[in-house]
């Protein structure tokens, strides 16, 4: 048994038989060489660990008494010798850190060209220069903005495990003593916060929006998108800061030898290669191999995506959304697909959409009204067409209606720049979308009136609605009332 | 030693790039609290409602309730496996991992899922899908019955596998 100090206090520091490092040797610097984490990161051979820090003393920033004083009064109950998990570090760390470095800026990069997609219409609105560069979103692939969302929120979901595992991997670093030991170490923790902040309130907020569970009382969008430039401020520094790091732990095994080593061959990492103190001092034995925690975190996010995607791909798969709202049955007739707002909500009832229902559309030379016999009367068209929702979901149905280009001709408008469409709607806060003009000139982009060769129902948006490819489900305005084409 | 370090390392603890770029993420943050308004993190009508609050309520959630719980779940499960005499037949067949494994599973659906579990933002969800959130309760407890299930039975058949080789 061994007396060390650490700060003012004796403590008693068990050594093993096999750390023969001896106090006589490095007499000149035991007063400091025992105190706190760094006593332990000695290595078996005696020498200094860490070949990156002064094997003399811990260097500290200026005032170097502030922080050798912080670095001294360590509160009682935070022990390095109470993280016991063998499993724990640098290569651990260094796995779930490049799982995420390869993934999360696909979260976050589908995330902000969602903001593009909504064009005029994003939320929030004024963004300053925290924005990708805009452009007019593409009608074409149909199932473009589909497959952004299913990504960004699938992804997200299935990161979640991941996540998870990465913080527990570095927990230790959160309770290590002293917090800091110079400026640089304090701005860097505090970009930290930023960090997991940023990635935990992504995934609350995230979460919580896709199951309409609105309890945190401010925006959605406004809060998720700021979320995500401090998330990514956050994420570029640290893997600035870490890249190095995690390069050469990853170097430091073989992931092949990894997956072959047994529970009974499971060893902690040796501690001379740990310089963030992620290594336990003592660890315990360990009851899950290296490749089992690996499996159980990979198997966490494959059952989260097993339980998600359904939503987005639809057919068969979705069933196997249980516990998500758009993994439910909606029936089997023609108008038997998810909604993203009743006609209820929407305050729209039966006598706003009777026979006195008219569509007025302008931009011309003057209005021009339709009731709805007059509008099926006009060349209809047919497209099957995904509707996707900005919370991952969606689902392919057939429309017809009337083109919307044709509504501009019939309006006065034969190149429209745009167009603005209005809902019957009075309160929603997508009662009024703006389309791009690729968005009205599209082949495929309608006025629906009828799906699965019926009558849209009156939560699809009866009388018409609009439908355009690739477009975001919201701004595909329901229970329209009027269009007003832009010319050039 | 102290004599190799640069002035900035002896000032301020890291080199320029550190410098740099822990002053540019710092920025950008500074620069989206700009841009959003700095009144918007904190709601004066209802202070729980707070961008603010839910920032740091996320990290002092998971840092300080969550991972401690699990951590401390975890060491009771692992005292109190070792406390029970194990039986000679159960030689090799660990049972820590037959309980840990479905308990997170089990836990992580709740996490992600738990608006539907508990039926928590009921009118807004009828508003939306025009449904009610009643099935995720039950669909939540039929996985989790499976899910213990499935670990049940891999424990019995590798605890039998062990019996019968260590009897040839």
């Amino acid at each position: 048994m061994w007396q060390v100090r650490i700060g003012r206090t004796r403590v008693d520091a068990p050594v093993r038989d096999n750390q023969t490092w001896a106090v006589e040797r490095d007499g000149a610097s035991f007063d400091w060489a025992i105190v706190g984490v760094d006593a332990i990161k000695l290595d078996r051979e005696g020498s200094r660990v860490d070949a990156r820090e002064d094997p003399v003393s811990p260097s500290y920033g200026f005032p170097e008494r502030l922080w050798r004083g912080i670095e001294e009064n360590r509160p009682p109950g935070l022990d390095p010798r109470s993280w016991r998990s063998p499993l724990r570090g640098p290569w651990l760390t260094s796995v779930f850190g490049l799982v995420l470095l390869v993934t999360l800026p696909l979260v976050a990069f589908t995330g902000l060209l969602s903001y593009v997609a909504y064009g005029t219409q994003a939320r929030p609105e004024d963004v300053g220069w925290l924005h990708l560069p805009l452009f007019d979103w593409p009608t074409d692939p149909s199932w473009l903005y589909r497959l952004n969302q299913g990504l960004h929120v699938t992804l997200g979901l299935v990161l979640v495990p991941v996540v998870l595992a990465k913080l527990w991997s570095v927990v230790p670093r959160l309770f290590a003593w002293p917090p800091a030991r110079s400026v640089a170490q304090v701005l860097e923790r505090l970009s930290l916060l930023m960090l997991v902040g940023g990635i935990l309130f992504e995934i609350v907020t995230g979460v919580l929006n896709m199951q309409y569970d609105y309890i945190f009382g401010f925006s959605f969008y406004t809060a998720h998108y700021y979320g995500a430039w401090v998330f990514i401020a956050g994420f570029v520094a640290h893997v600035i800061l870490k890249m190095p790091r995690m390069i050469e732990s990853l170097r430091s095994r073989s992931f092949r030898e990894v997956l072959r080593t047994r529970l009974a061959d499971t060893r902690p990492e040796p501690r001379d290669a740990d310089a963030d103190g992620l290594v336990a001092v003592e660890p315990a034995p360990a009851t899950v191999s290296r490749r089992g925690a690996l499996a159980l975190v990979g198997g966490g996010s494959l059952m989260v995506f097993a339980l998600t995607a359904g939503q987005t791909i639809g057919g068969f798969t979705r069933p196997f959304a249980v516990l998500l709202p758009r993994g439910r049955d909606n029936g089997d007739g023609p108008n038997d697909f998810p909604i993203n707002r009743t006609a209820d909500a929407a305050g729209i009832d039966a006598d706003v959409v009777g026979t006195d229902w008219r569509l007025t559309l302008s931009g011309g030379a003057g209005e021009v009204t339709f009731d709805r016999a007059s509008l099926l009367d006009l060349p209809q068209h047919t497209a099957v067409l995904p509707i996707a929702c900005v919370e991952g979901w969606s689902t392919t149905q057939t429309w017809t209606g009337v083109r919307l280009r044709d509504l501009a001709e019939l309006a006065g408008v034969d190149a429209p720049e745009g167009a603005d469409v209005t809902s019957l709607e009075q309160s929603g806060a997508f009662n009024e979308s703006a389309l791009n003009a690729g968005q009205v000139t599209d082949g495929d982009a309608l006025l629906a009136l009828r799906v699965n060769d019926t009558d849209l129902s009156l939560d699809h948006g009866f009388p018409a609605r609009i439908i355009v490819p690739a477009m975001p489900g919201v701004l595909n305005t329901k229970w329209v009332s009027a269009i007003s084409f832009r010319s050039a | 030693m102290a004599s190799t370090r640069t002035p900035l390392q002896r000032l301020y603890g890291a080199g320029p790039l550190h410098l740099l770029v822990v002053f540019a993420s710092l920025a950008l943050v500074a620069y989206t609290v700009s841009v959003l308004g700095f009144g918007e993190l904190w709601d004066p009508d209802v202070w729980w409602q707070s961008i603010a609050v839910w920032f740091l309520g996320a990290v002092l959630l998971h840092d300080l309730i969550l991972f401690p719980l699990y951590a401390l779940a975890d060491r009771l499960l692992g005292a109190s496996l070792r406390r029970r005499p194990a039986p000679d037949h159960s030689i090799g067949v660990p049972i820590v991992n037959h309980v840990r494994v479905p308990v997170l599973a089990v836990g992580l659906l709740l996490l992600l899922f738990f608006p539907g579990i508990i039926e928590q933002g009921g009118s807004s969800y009828v508003n939306a899908t025009g449904q009610t959130q009643e099935p995720f309760l039950g669909r939540w407890i039929l996985l989790s019955t499976a899910i213990f299930s499935v670990s049940a039975a891999a424990y019995g058949i590798r605890s039998m596998r062990t019996r019968r080789g260590s009897r040839t």
